[in-house]
């Protein structure tokens, strides 16, 4: 059981470093997006091998499916299928940062808890609570759902219109442009 | 791309299929994976489809823009209609409970009522998002570069 849970961890990290590897190396800004979609889709299929069934839903749909579609509408805007040339002055030097941070993270990955450690601090704080009174209070089986709509309901209020907000940014920045070359 | 006709038909059927499983995260996420968010992705994404496969022009007829904007706003008045609902019926601001006799009704009944709100809000500002970019023209004196 074990065994099979490491293969797909590292299949699919191998497949995302891969594909990271690749966007980094490719020129072509087309196949950069559609890169990152499956980037994106990768990272799901990682977070339902973690049981993060309600994340990866949200990585999927959002992450893979609209994010490609708005980066595609922009490169259709911009028109930019040409190849972009990068500039590799300095790139021994950001080679070397790179793998300074990757050190740093992985020296700092040491130190964090076991994946589902029960005695993690995570896990010790108010999970517990919302694990077993949630369906006594709310009487919802997903307990996802319960904290984020009704324990921490004021923080997805603050998403909602965070998501609002961007939208009437869009409509102001985008949409008012569009009528004014009709006038002249 | 109306010229493409397996991508017409196949869209076509596609799209309700979409639309319900849209609509089966929606109401389906207290007791499974989803929620309002990912059912407003899902069902923004079938108008998406729409608007790719048949042009915008034809979905804007569909989802005229000022629905569109209207129903985003009517998302967040929804969410925040429950929240002063609890207050008016004598709890604190995002306080299901009091929103029925019974205390588990009333965090069923008011989590419902968000992920409405937050489903149509988000649903609205994908179409939003992505009809604006795909209308978006560059004015014509910055074009002369």
């Amino acid at each position: 059981m074990i065994a099979i849970e490491l293969v797909v961890n590292f299949t699919l990290l191998g497949f995302l470093l891969v594909t990271a590897l690749y966007i980094s190396q490719t020129n072509r800004l087309f196949r950069a997006v559609m890169l990152f979609g499956i980037y994106s889709l990768l990272t799901a299929s990682l977070f339902v091998a973690l049981d993060a069934v309600d994340v990866a839903f949200t990585e999927a749909a959002v992450g893979t499916c609209i994010a490609t579609i708005l980066m595609l509408s922009a490169l259709s805007l911009t028109g930019s299928r040409k190849e972009v040339r990068f500039r590799r002055k300095n790139a021994t030097f950001a080679v070397c940062v790179s793998i300074a941070l990757g050190v740093a993270l992985a020296i700092g990955i040491m130190d964090m808890p076991q994946f589902a450690d029960p005695n993690a601090p995570a896990n010790l704080h108010v999970a517990p609570y919302y694990l077993q009174d949630s369906y006594s209070e709310i009487g919802i089986p997903n307990v996802v759902t319960s904290v984020l709509a009704s324990y921490r309901g004021y923080d997805t209020l603050g998403e909602v219109v965070v998501i609002f907000t961007a939208g009437i940014g869009v409509i102001a920045l985008l949409t008012a442009r569009t009528s004014k070359p009709k006038e002249d | 791309m109306k010229q493409h006709l397996i991508l017409h038909v196949i869209a076509k059927i596609m799209i309700p299929f979409i639309m319900v499983f849209a609509l089966y995260v929606q109401f389906h996420g207290d007791y499974g994976p989803g929620g309002g968010f990912q059912a407003g992705v899902i069902f923004g994404a079938g108008f998406i489809l729409y608007g790719i496969v048949l042009g915008k022009e034809a979905t804007m007829k569909i989802v005229p823009p000022p629905l569109v904007y209207t129903t985003a706003a009517l998302g967040v008045l929804l969410y925040t209609g429950v929240g002063v609902a609890g207050m008016f019926l004598g709890g604190e601001f995002l306080n299901y409970s009091v929103l029925s006799a019974d205390s588990v009704a009333g965090q069923h009944l008011g989590i419902l009522l968000i992920e409405f709100g937050v489903g149509m809000t988000v649903a609205s500002v994908m179409i939003i998002l992505f009809l604006s970019f795909a209308d978006y023209r560059q004015p014509e004196s910055e074009n002369t570069n």
